[in-house]
């Protein structure tokens, strides 16, 4: 349903701060594809997901969604394909705004937006205080409370909804939960699952844990220096541990521990 | 005394239309639109003018929306499509505006219309009041009407997409929404609703001036402030689009005190300069005082004090949240 086709994107070409973020990427997705990325940092795992967004233009290739090419589409004409959820808790959501509020503007992702409709009725009120009633966190009772006032943990739930509540064709998560305490970041990776599985969601998922990377998802895929230089899926997923991650970790030249003293 | 009492609430009123339209650009979008010193005069200097031409007094006033409107797109595409910082964008409007009304005024600095009948003049005609509360009555109708309409958009669909613009821009862009397209909408909204304040502002003096709109955007930023600090406990989207008007009264007759008190009207653009100042310092402030406080006995009872109780409220359920979902949020 997705298709990259030689992908290219180097940051601030000519100067001494050039930077090649993606080189030569080819991926495609199948439809129910949970994918996970992993790669050191700065492996142009976010450039990749902004690549395919708008939030950045890349320098050359195609990207297609459901066989159309969207590589000259705007980010926000984008959006009727894609729900997104980043690592920050405050990026996701309008904070000064309720929580049923925020919800409202995501039930209409990609869609006109009527000067004439109000924004919330009794039939969306209804499906929102369903929806987040699923979520288990007792914010269905909070509908009217502003999002300013909720925890980080309590925003990505929100967040993760948010990207769902309309069924979007591609999920993209990128490191969602790395803000998180563990505990809470295990329930909202919980979620994640949940509601992928439930609405059958393609998913991209950025993470560093490699655990995460193993457990979730039906595909995997390993980035340095902004190419995809690992891709198993099905059986061979399931066979692979972290020992065997960290192993191809190693082997590359950019390795996370050389990454992290190159700054 | 009575009478500049009145007269101050009049001009509050004529004066609140345009402070809506800064809440729109400065509370709603949260962007500092100074294009209003120019484009107040620009919908005045178009009334006057298509006045003299003969022009009926209510197509008059829709003239100087439009031409507010016109300002406000220019400030909004230098802004949205050129990219100049919002603030930039509107001081080369406004610098530009006024040689523009100049020439709309036809090169004279100001045009008299004490001849002509207006709206106010149709209202004294009809319920014998005088010019100064004719006037006032006008202010309070549009007004009324203006706070209905903005109340009412900003609850739909779109309009939510305009305060999640000002709010969470990169947010709502993901949704799918042109936040440029929404920027420019907003200018243009908010300098129609300054055009048309400037029009009602020509009806009352009689005159339009070419500095008619000097020092507006500090006049409305400090009506915006005066109405917070009587409001601030209401959280209501309409309750906050009444406090910028009532600011704007309260401003005037604090105005109208202060000229009594033997300063020059002039005498206004440092006071409201100084009150926008105090009130924007006012946070750092608090801040500072509760650093000092860290530890104090009555801490507790100052934090109960500078919050809103709901917000109080909010943070308790937050907490007991916390425990009963055993989510292990932090705060
Ligand atoms: N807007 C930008 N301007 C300049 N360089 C950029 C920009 N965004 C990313 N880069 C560079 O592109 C490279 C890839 O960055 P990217 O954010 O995609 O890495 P990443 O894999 O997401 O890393 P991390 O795990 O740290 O999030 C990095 O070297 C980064 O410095
Ligand atoms: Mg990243």
């Amino acid at each position: 349903m997705l298709k990259l086709k030689n992908i290219y994107k180097t940051f601030n070409a000519g100067t001494i701060n050039e930077k090649v973020a993606l080189y030569d990427v080819n991926l495609t997705l199948n439809d129910g594809d949970f994918v996970t990325v992993i790669g050191g940092n700065g492996a142009g795992k976010s450039t990749l997901q902004n690549v395919i967004s708008g939030a950045i233009n890349p320098d050359y290739g195609t990207i297609e969604i459901n066989n159309i090419n969207i590589t000259k589409l705007p980010e926000y004409k984008r959006a009727k394909f894609i729900g997104r959820v980043f690592q920050d808790p405050m990026l996701g959501t309008a904070s000064d705004m309720w929580i049923e509020e925020n919800l409202a503007l995501a039930y209409k992702r990609g869609e006109k937006r009527s000067p004439l409709k109000w924004m919330i009725d009794s039939e969306k009120e209804k499906i929102f205080e369903e929806s987040l009633s699923k979520l288990g966190l007792s914010l269905e009772n909070r509908m009217k409370s502003k999002v300013r006032l909720l925890s980080g943990g309590q925003r990505q739930a929100i967040t993760l909804l948010m990207a769902t509540i309309k069924k979007p064709d591609l999920l993209m998560l990128d490191e969602h939960t790395a803000a998180l305490d563990p505990k809470t970041a295990n329930l909202v990776l919980t979620l994640t699952k949940e509601i992928i599985e439930e609405h059958n969601i393609t998913t991209l998922m950025i993470t560093h844990n490699m655990r995460d990377a193993l457990t979730y998802g039906n595909r995997l895929i390993m980035m340095d220096q902004g190419k995809i230089i690992f891709d198993v899926s099905g059986d061979a997923k399931k066979k692979l541990t972290v020992e065997d991650l960290l192993k191809k970790f190693n082997q590359t030249k950019d390795a996370p521990s050389d990454a992290m003293i190159l700054g | 005394m009575i009478g500049s009492l009145l007269g101050a609430i009049g001009q509050g009123f004529i004066w609140g239309v345009m402070v809506l339209g800064i809440f729109i650009t400065y509370k709603i979008l949260n962007v500092s639109d100074l294009t209003v010193d120019g484009s107040f005069a620009t919908g005045g200097a178009v009334f006057a003018v298509s006045l003299l031409a003969n022009i009926d007094t209510s197509i008059c006033l829709l003239l100087a929306m439009i031409a507010g409107g016109l300002c406000g797109l220019i400030t909004g595409l230098l802004h949205t499509k050129c990219k100049i910082p919002a603030i930039l964008a509107g001081i080369l409007t406004q610098l530009g505006l006024y040689s523009i009304n100049l020439r709309i005024l036809g090169d004279k600095a100001n045009v008299s219309i004490s001849q002509l009948s207006t709206n106010i003049t149709f209202i004294s005609k009809i319920t014998n009041l005088t010019h100064t509360r004719s006037g006032m009555v006008l202010g309070i109708v549009v007004s009324i009407i203006c706070v209905l309409i903005l109340y009412f958009l900003l609850g739909t669909e779109f309009g939510a997409s305009i305060r999640a613009t000002g709010n969470n821009e990169t947010m709502i862009r993901a949704l799918g929404v042109n936040t440029d397209n929404i920027k420019l909408f907003g200018i243009i909204l908010s300098n129609m609703l300054i055009g048309l304040s400037g029009a009602m502002l020509v009806q009352m003096n009689k005159y339009a001036d070419v500095g008619m709109g000097k020092g507006a955007i500090v006049y409305g930023l400090a009506s915006i402030v005066i109405g917070e600090v009587f409001f601030r406990r209401f959280q209501n989207f309409g309750i906050k689009l009444i406090s910028s008007i009532f600011g704007c009264i309260v401003f005037f007759i604090i105005r109208a005190i202060v000229i009594r008190l033997g300063l020059k009207a002039n005498d206004m653009q440092l006071i409201s300069a100084v009150i926008v100042v105090i009130a924007l310092a006012m946070p750092i402030f608090k801040e500072n005082m509760a650093m000092r406080n860290i530890g104090k006995k009555n801490n507790w009872n100052n934090y109960r004090k500078n919050k809103d109780v709901d917000e109080i409220v909010e943070d308790k359920m937050t907490r007991i949240n916390v425990t009963e979902s055993g989510g292990g949020e932090y705060a």
